[in-house]
């Protein structure tokens, strides 16, 4: 056990944990965060993607320790309920859901491709989501909101 | 029990009656009920109407449903279907969803049967109409005037002179103490303000800004983290278990054997991974695997439990006497329900009573679940629905229950388990595999005369319901039995037509005993299913069976059309009589444009990328719902890569109470059943399950090429309200596979259809 500090959402954090531990379970168990869930273990799925340095993280393979002073940006960091992000509004509008187990990859990996390109062409955009599952098969609205997004900020 | 705060108690300390607490809150678990009712665990009686629902001072209503949400929109829809009924605006309304000691037994949330059960004339629609009336009564004598010169506006009692009273003022905080009413009368569909409207999904906010709170996100004061270590083969037993190989890990508390099921508990998740991970086992391997690459044929070949559904008995006769049989055999595989949460539950199992947070879809049977494997008193055992990732029937949310209960009862802790992805592909219960053969005899006019149908459907374990634990893995690990297949030949059929497995084709007459409940003409009838024990355990997986044998009738009338060198849509009508579906077949194919010919398309090429189109049809489960689905696909003739380009569904589930909720379930449907039609399927190898992770178990991810999807959704306000959430799925592999035999002139007449059957398939064309 190691103390680790970590700076997540905007907020400076102390945990007591293996330095192994995989960041999900430290954003998890220790910081009672709801976005990023544990969908596989694998880096298979996205359900636990944070964002760090604007790329999409796959949270559930990286060890707590290498974050070091890098900032986490989970779903909840990006919006509130009250003011959502714009991509999380757009989604909102689309209804682009049912369970909603798998957002947080599908919003922050789309966040972080148009964040870097925001020209994305829907051919880049699809190549970002080819790791990212849906199992409600909830594509045709996620597809939509991704654009609506993107022309938000055209 | 603790002593739970009485709900007077809890009136007078919160100044509000109805408080909903956050299952994060760390609160002690039992220490107050989730709603207003004093309510023991099998006291909610269903009979009375403050079972369903509760009114407080401010109006607020509070309603308590057995039918609980998972992403199918459930939720959102009963809360139009209570805000209808008593007039109120949906804000007012909160919804408390499945928990043992408050909500009434509802059985299990499945099979389409959701909106059937609480939209027509009983339970949760029965019971606000009841409430209404209740209230408008009151209101009557209140204000002097009788009922009906009363007008209700958003919970508010109006007579013409201006008077009036609020339902607060009414009913406030007391119970109603009535029975619900059976002849309270529904709010017309022509009066629905509410329901009918295209509602966003309510929690949409809450999903997307992260702040949900699923069964995965909840804590509970005092919780510990635990992992099972499963069997590397269904039927292994434990040899020998070292728990030196674990003594190393920091923060482990316990290794838990109970006869063959092994769990590990730590302070921490990811200890519990590591000593998960490191426990050695041995494990008494069990007799191997029939080999997947024979196992259609070893299916037919077993011992089988038979049932005849149908058998007008002179089908043996037409088919000597026909001018033509037509015969063909279809395969589908065994289909993980593969959620994207490997699924979690919490449990905290004390001396005296246990609290289990599931995600399962049967609160009630998982408390007898959890009792029995407990030794705990039934009523001392609490199941609070906690919603998990999407399950789409029976997936690993029951065992994973157990699972909490067996180790935080083995620690007397709380104790939360998270499966891991392979736990979670290796055991859960997977949709059936199954086998269709199909004859059937045409006239000489191109008719069909007969048909004959029979199936083999693999079947282990399935859902546990109230007596049966064993039937997902951790109950049979821990001790109890599974249901298995007890032979039996088949008897003709008695009563009446039963269909829930859409064995019965919808071309045929569907008579039993003179009673014709089937959707076509074919008067000819014979329907043999065979269940066989599998390998593996099984259990619903959305359209259990449905979407198996829909496969098969629906590819099989294509055929037989193809041979009568007919348009597939005209040649389906010919031999329909039943004018829901009749009237979906036209609609999808009116809005598809649908190109009226006989397939396959003519003068298509051999090689290169081709394209054309299908249709498919259903009477879900015989009447609970109908669809037609149009799909267009190409198919590369080189890579055998099938893409579809559109699909257009026309939809019946009778009244409509939520055309937005509907039009995303079709979606989902038709996109996660392409996927199953073109990739999906467990793999084995002489000895275990293969396909263990979204490697090995193919699945489209979000970065498809999406196709279009066009819904024509038909509104019938006169019918009963069937389920929707099925219907459109039952159909994608058949249309799917009508469209590529348009396109290519080939059949594929097994699922899935990955590339290098599709190419092996167009190879033998000839």
């Amino acid at each position: 056990m190691a103390a680790i500090s970590l700076k997540v959402n905007g907020h400076a954090h102390t945990v007591d944990v293996d330095p192994e531990t995989p960041l999900l379970y430290v954003l998890s168990d220790d910081l009672q965060l709801r976005g990023p869930k544990f969908g596989c273990g694998l880096a298979q799925c996205g359900a636990c993607t944070v964002i760090i340095r604007g790329q999409a993280v796959r949270s559930c393979v990286m060890p707590v320790s290498a974050v070091k002073q890098q900032e986490v940006m989970t779903l909840e960091g990006l919006g509130t309920p009250e003011k959502p992000h714009a991509i999380q509004e757009a989604f909102i509008d689309e209804g682009a859901a049912q369970c909603g187990f798998c957002l947080s990859g599908v919003i922050l990996t789309a966040k972080a491709l148009l964040d870097e390109n925001p020209k994305a062409s829907d051919e880049q955009i699809r190549e970002a989501l080819s790791n990212v599952l849906c199992r409600c098969f909830t594509h045709t609205r996620m597809m939509r909101a991704i654009k609506r997004y993107q022309r938000s900020r055209a | 029990m603790k002593k739970e705060i009485s709900r007077r108690d809890f009136v007078k300390a919160s100044g509000a009656l109805i408080v909903c607490f956050s299952t994060a809150s760390l609160v002690e678990p039992l220490a107050m009920a989730q709603g207003p009712f004093d309510t023991h665990p099998s006291h909610v009686d269903p009979e009375k109407l403050d079972s369903w629902l509760a009114v407080a001072s401010d109006g607020t209503v509070t309603a308590y449903t057995g039918k609980c949400d998972f992403g199918q929109g459930i939720y959102t829809v009963q809360t139009q279907l209570v805000a209808e009924e008593l007039c109120v605006s949906i804000s007012k309304v909160k919804l408390i969803q499945c928990d043992t000691s408050v909500t009434p037994d509802q059985g299990t949330t499945s099979g389409s049967q959701s909106t059937p059960t609480n939209f027509n004339t009983r339970n949760l629609a029965q019971a606000a109409a009841t409430a209404r009336e209740a209230l408008v009564g009151m209101a009557a004598q209140r204000l002097g005037v009788s009922a009906d010169q009363l007008t209700i506006e958003n919970g508010v009692v109006s007579a013409k002179d201006g008077r009036h009273v609020s339902y607060g003022g009414l009913i406030g905080g007391k119970h109603f103490d009535i029975a619900v009413s059976s002849t309270a009368k529904r709010r017309s569909t022509s009066e629905w303000k509410v329901l009918g409207k295209p509602v966003p999904s309510l929690d949409r906010v809450a999903l997307m800004s992260g702040t949900f709170e699923f069964v995965h996100n909840v804590q509970v004061l005092g919780m510990v983290h635990g992992r099972v270590v499963r069997p590397p083969e269904i039927g292994a037993t434990v040899g020998n278990v070292d728990e030196k190989s674990v003594q190393h890990v920091p923060g482990l508390i316990k290794v838990v054997v109970r006869n063959n099921f092994i769990g590990v508990v730590a302070e921490k998740q990811w200890q519990a991974a590591q000593a998960a991970k490191d426990l050695k086992v041995t494990w008494q391997p069990r007799l191997g695997l029939p080999a997947q690459k024979d196992f259609y044929d070893y299916l037919r070949k077993q011992p089988s439990r038979d049932l005849m559904l149908v058998n007008s008995k002179d089908v043996d006769n037409k088919l000597k006497s026909a001018s033509r049989v037509l015969k063909a055999t279809y395969l589908h595989p065994y289909q993980a329900h593969g959620s994207i949460g490997s699924s979690c539950a919490v449990a905290d199992v004390q001396a005296d009573h246990a609290t289990v947070w599931s995600a399962t879809q049967s609160v009630y049977p998982t408390q007898h679940g959890v009792s029995a494997l407990t030794a705990l008193p039934l009523d001392s055992v609490r199941v609070i629905f906690v919603r998990g990732a999407g399950c789409y029937g029976l997936n690993a949310a029951d065992t994973v229950s157990y699972d909490a209960a067996l180790l935080s009862q083995a620690v007397r802790r709380p104790v939360r388990v998270q499966l891991t992805r392979q736990d979670e592909f290796l055991s859960e219960n997977y949709g059936s595999a199954c086998v269709v053969e199909q004859q059937a005899a045409l006239d000489a006019s191109g008719t069909i005369d007969a048909w004959d149908c029979e199936t083999w459907t693999a079947s282990f374990g399935g859902r546990p319901g109230y007596d049966q634990p064993g039937n997902v893995i951790t109950g049979m690990l821990a001790g109890f039995d599974p249901e298995t297949i007890n032979p039996r030949t088949a008897v003709e059929p008695t009563g009446e037509l039963r269909n829930g497995n859409n064995a019965v084709p919808s071309y045929v007459v569907g008579c039993v005993n003179g009673k014709c409940g089937g959707a076509g003409s074919i008067r000819s009838e014979r329907v043999l299913t065979h269940a066989v024990k599998s390998p593996f355990f099984t259990g619903p997986l959305r359209s259990p069976l449905r979407l198996q044998n829909t496969f098969a009738h629906e590819c099989f009338m294509d055929e037989i059309s193809a041979y009568a060198r007919a348009d597939p849509v005209a040649y389906r009508l010919q031999h329909l009589r039943e004018t829901r579906i009749i009237d979906v077949v036209k609609a999808a194919a009116k809005t598809a444009n649908w190109d009226a010919r006989p397939s396959p398309k003519p003068g298509t090429a051999r090689t290169g990328t081709v394209t054309g189109r299908g249709i498919a049809c259903v009477a879900y489960e015989g009447d609970n719902g109908y669809a037609a689905l149009v799909a267009e696909v190409e198919v590369g003739q080189a890579s055998g890569r099938v893409q579809a380009s559109r699909f257009v569904v026309a939809h019946d589930c009778g009244p409509i109470s939520n055309p937005e909720g509907l039009r995303n379930q079709i979606e989902g449907g038709v996109l996660q059943g392409m996927s199953r039609a073109l990739g999906e399927e467990i793999t084995w190898d002489d000895r275990k399950v293969t396909s263990i992770d979204w490697q090995s178990y193919n699945t489209l991810p979000l970065g498809i090429q999406v196709p279009i999807i066009e819904s024509v959704l038909i509104d019938r306000p006169e019918a009963k309200a069937t389920g929707a959430g099925e219907t459109a799925i039952t159909l994608v592999a058949a249309a799917i596979g009508n469209a590529i035999f348009d396109a290519t002139g080939a059949r594929l007449r097994e699922v899935p259809f990955t590339p290098d059957r599709v190419k092996a398939t167009l190879s033998s064309r000839g």
